[in-house]
Order: structure tokens, then C-alpha cells, then sequence
């Protein structure tokens, strides 16, 4: 049985995404201080702060303007990578989202547009020590599940457990890609900071969206 | 941490503030953080446009002006700017020959200007050429990395381009020679010290007292190595070898050596005659020199030291007249 995710869904997953980005936004610093150039809590956080703005001011009324319009922020906002990787996501998603509410197959393909959108903008493989290594495996984990015939909900849930897989094995990955990169193998051992907050993004997913 | 700064969030905003006061003769958009030549846009010229975090003052404000850049645009520190700062740079400085976009090689700031410049080409008829700088020698394999980073090269190509546009160069002329310019630059930097991002307040990475970093970025990055601090001499061999052993270098070359922030031009020139001596060994005129704080790293006491091959367009362009409050001769 499909649920339809409308703006009210997306409202709930983007704002749930934004508190624990900044409850956390100090994990993440501390991530990308080991390996990076220690901004990506204060960054995303900034972002998020700014589409709570846009929500709570006059937020498009129809889930891919929605989903545009939080692109646009963040790439306006964040600045560094992480600006244009997630404004990225959230634009192809928006323009896979179509007109209307998302049933359970849209949901699933408008998050595999986002991740090919990242893929396209960061050039990045899987295996790399990026965002895309939980990132993929969510996608991956949302299409068998919907494929399946699960409830969104359950779907959601198997993709938030792989992306924290996903993340979790990216600790001993030697980086390939943005700032870490320069350290080479030294980059091994840590925990990737992108992987970790996409992860918190897939997991808002799955504790807002599918539900009603 | 001691800094001459008020709220460390306020930092960009009021020296940009500064430095519009100071320079009457430049346009400064506040609201989007962009530093425009006063008479931008020129009419038929091709338009240059650069930016990347802040920290590296006087890079890339600083080098606004006539014969170098009509706008830059001030990121946070150490931040890339964003596309929408891009997109009023290009705006503003389009005399109708087109934009050309330089970009360090940075993750951050490469996909910003290249969502900049896909907005421009989706909502404007202006046409826009990039050049990404990836000059560092120290980043050594960049099959696995994201590449060389941008750093001492960029102030020799904003110049000697910025000349070639004042010339009324056509936009892929000026963009084939910014892709020469970049081939023909190496550079490597170390440093002594550490730098301190305001909003951080905490110092980047920890160097020993008797410990230099060899290869380090302007960022603070990591280098190649970390050694005992050893005179001059030798740091000048540490930095040259790697540079001299990337490229073929022969006689003819501009030479400049950078200081980080946090080095007296006294030391910068103990070093420039260290370098000189070995590039006299090695059969290598020094066609032009210069030798000054220009790209800094914050307060990160270091220098780099950066070597173009040098043919003789490229000595006339780096000749020409330059008007900027970082760089100005012949005028």
C-alpha cells in the first residue's frame, strides 16, 4: 500500500534533518578536522538554519518547488563542497519529484536522481571516502525495498541502516577525493564526514517520512 | 588567540568594509562580496574574474584593477565563495567579449564556479571559459587525489592574463594562454608556524618549536614532511628540488617567492637569494622576480616559492601596466 509524501512529509524529514544537524554539527567538525579543514558542522548547519528560514517563511506549497527551493538555499549557503553536493541532491531530486505528491517508487527515484546528481558533481566513485558511500547503498537498500512491495516506512528504515553501514565502512578507506585526499593514507581511520551527515539524512527520512 | 578583529563572524564583511574606504578607485558589492574594478564593465573587453576563501589577502581583492582582474569574490575564510557571488562578478564585469573564470583547484571552489557558470550560460547570453590552477608540486599522485592545488602560479597568471585582456584579446585567446600559464608553473611552499581561522580561534595544526612543515598548502593543509628547522639554504633546496625535478626549467624564468603571512620581507629575501644561487647552478636565468607577502595563509609564518617558464610574450604581458592596491607598475 503506497503512501503519497507530500510538502507536510518533507517539511517534517527537512526539519527533523536540520535539528540533528545541529545537535551534532560539533561531531561532524570534529570528523572533518581529522581529515579535512574542520567547517562541515558549522557549514551544514548554517545551510539548514537557512531552509528552516525559507519553511517557516513562505516555503513553495507543491514537494519539487519544495525540494528546489532547499537545493537553492544550500547551494546559496553553504559555500566549500558540501554547498554544491547537497544543493545538487535536493535540485534532481526536485526534478525527478514530477507534479504532485511522491508515491513510494517516486520517492525512491527522486533519491537515485540526487545521488547521480552528486556523482556527476563531485566525480566521485563508490569507495572514494565520500557522501556517496552511504549515499549509494541508501538508494540501493529503497529501491529493493519499494521493489519488494514494502511499506515505505520499512523501506526507508532498511535504507537508513545501510547508509549507516555505508558510512560506518568508510573509516578505513583511504580518501580519493576532496581535501582528505591530500593526506593519503593518513586519511585512513577516520570516519568520512560527508558519509556521516548524509547518513543523518537518510535516517530523518526514515523517522518523518511514510508514516501517516 | 590575539587578533585585530571584532566578532569573528564579522570578519569578511569588515575588511571588505576597509577596503573600500581605502580604495576609493574600487567598487565594493557588500550585500554579495564581490570587489569590482571602478569602471567595470569595460566596454569590448574580456572580463576576469576570480575569488576563493578569504585568509589570502591580498589575493584576490587586492589584485582588482586595471591589467589584472575585474572582480573577486571573498568566501569565508578559507571558504569557497558561492555561485551566486559568482554569477554577480560575471554580471558585473561583462563588457560583451565574455567572462573568464579562474579557479584554484580546490573540490569546494571548482564545483562552485562550475555551478556558477552552468547558471550563467542557463540565464544570461554571457559566454564563460574557466582555467583551474593545480600547480603544488607537493601533492604528489593525482590519480588518487583531487589533484594539485592551486596556489603561487594563480598571482603570476591573474597578472600576465589580465594584461592579455587589457590588450583586447578575444575570450578563447585569453583562456588558451591562462591553460599555458598554468602548464608552465610550478610551486612548493612550506611553513614555521601555524595559521588561526577566526571562527575557530584554535591554531589549524601543531608545529613543534624546531619543527618546520615541508609542502604545506595555504590552508594549512598537511605537506610533504615535517623536519627539523634547518637555515635557509636548505629550505630553499627543499623547495626548489621537487620543482626543479616536476618540470624542465631552462634559462628565462619568473621567480617568485611568497611570503605565507607571518614572514618578514627580510627573511623572503634571504630565502630569494638562496633560491637564485641555485637556479644560477643549475643554468636557470631568473627573467623577472617577485618577492613579497601576495598570497598569504592568515597569519602562517612560511613562504613558497613558485617557478614559471618564462618566453617573451609572456615577460611583455607580465610588463605591461598594473594598477591594483597589491600589484602596480608602469602606470
Amino acid at each position: 500500500m503506497s503512501v503519497a509524501v507530500g510538502v507536510d512529509d518533507l517539511t517534517a524529514w527537512l526539519r527533523r534533518f536540520a535539528e540533528v544537524v545541529h545537535e551534532r554539527r560539533d561531531e561532524l567538525t570534529a570528523l572533518d578536522a581529522a581529515i579535512g579543514d574542520a567547517d562541515h558542522g558549522s557549514n551544514m548547519d548554517r545551510g539548514m538554519a537557512a531552509v528552516v528560514a525559507v519553511l517557516d517563511d513562505a516555503p513553495p506549497t507543491d514537494a519539487a518547488g519544495l525540494l528546489k527551493k532547499t537545493g537553492a538555499t544550500l547551494v546559496s549557503k553553504v559555500g566549500g563542497a558540501s554547498g554544491p553536493l547537497y544543493g545538487t541532491l535536493f535540485l534532481r531530486m526536485a526534478g525527478a519529484a514530477g507534479d504532485g505528491d511522491l508515491d513510494d517508487a517516486a520517492v525512491a527515484r527522486a533519491l537515485r536522481a540526487g545521488l547521480e546528481g552528486v556523482l556527476a558533481r563531485g566525480k566521485a566513485e563508490a569507495g572514494d571516502k565520500t557522501m556517496v558511500d552511504a549515499l549509494g547503498p541508501a538508494c540501493d537498500a529503497l529501491d529493493a525495498g519499494v521493489g519488494a512491495g514494502k511499506p515505505l516506512a520499512d523501506a526507508l528504515a532498511a535504507a537508513a541502516e545501510a547508509a549507516a553501514q555505508g558510512r560506518d565502512a568508510t573509516v578505513p578507506l583511504v580518501a580519493r577525493k576532496g581535501r582528505a585526499s591530500y593526506l593519503g593514507e593518513r586519511s585512513a581511520g577516520h570516519m568520512d564526514p560527508g558519509a556521516t551527515s548524509v547518513t543523518m539524512l537518510v535516517e530523518a527520512a526514515a523517522a518523518t517520512m511514510g508514516r501517516s | 588567540m590575539k587578533k585585530l578583529i571584532n566578532d569573528p563572524a564579522d570578519v569578511v564583511s569588515d575588511a571588505l568594509r576597509g577596503m573600500a574606504l581605502a580604495h576609493p578607485e574600487l567598487r565594493v558589492d557588500h550585500e554579495n562580496r564581490v570587489v569590482f574594478r571602478g569602471d567595470a564593465p569595460v566596454r569590448g573587453k574580456v572580463g576576469i574574474v576570480s575569488g576563493g576563501g578569504s585568509g589570502h589577502e591580498p589575493m584576490h581583492g587586492g589584485f582588482v584593477g586595471r591589467g589584472m582582474l575585474d572582480a573577486a569574490c571573498a568566501g569565508e575564510v578559507f571558504t569557497s565563495p558561492v555561485p551566486d557571488q559568482m554569477q554577480a562578478a560575471t554580471a558585473g564585469v561583462d563588457g560583451g567579449a565574455g567572462v573568464l573564470h579562474i579557479v584554484k583547484n580546490y573540490t569546494g571552489d571548482v564545483m562552485n564556479f562550475e555551478m556558477a557558470a552552468e547558471l550563467v550560460a542557463a540565464e544570461s547570453g554571457t559566454e564563460v571559459a574557466t582555467v583551474v590552477v593545480d600547480d603544488d608540486v607537493a601533492v604528489t599522485d593525482s590519480l588518487y587525489t583531487a589533484g594539485r592545488r592551486g596556489v603561487g602560479t594563480t598571482v603570476l597568471l591573474e597578472k600576465i592574463v589580465g594584461a592579455a585582456a587589457e590588450e583586447g584579446r578575444p575570450l578563447a585567446e585569453v583562456a588558451d594562454l591562462a591553460k599555458r600559464v598554468d602548464d608552465a608553473g610550478r610551486s612548493m611552499g612550506m611553513a614555521l608556524t601555524s595559521c588561526t581561522v577566526p571562527a575557530a580561534g584554535t591554531p589549524t595544526f601543531e608545529l613543534a618549536d624546531d619543527e618546520m612543515e615541508i609542502g604545506i598548502g595555504i590552508h594549512g593543509e598537511p605537506g610533504r614532511r615535517r623536519v627539523k628547522v634547518a637555515p635557509a639554504r636548505e629550505v630553499a633546496e627543499m623547495l626548489l628540488e621537487p620543482i626543479l625535478s616536476d618540470r624542465d626549467f631552462t634559462d628565462g624564468v619568473i621567480c617568485f617567492v611568497n611570503g605565507m603571512g607571518g614572514t618578514p620581507l627580510i627573511e623572503l629575501y634571504v630565502v630569494h637569494a638562496e633560491v637564485a644561487a641555485i637556479l644560477e647552478r643549475s643554468g636557470i636565468g631568473i627573467a623577472r622576480s617577485l618577492v613579497g607577502p601576495y598570497m598569504t595563509s592568515l597569519e602562517m609564518a612560511g613562504c613558497s616559492v613558485t617557478l614559471l617558464q618564462a618566453d617573451d610574450e609572456l615577460l611583455r604581458l607580465w610588463d605591461a601596466p598594473v594598477v591594483t592596491p597589491g600589484l602596480r607598475w608602469g602606470a
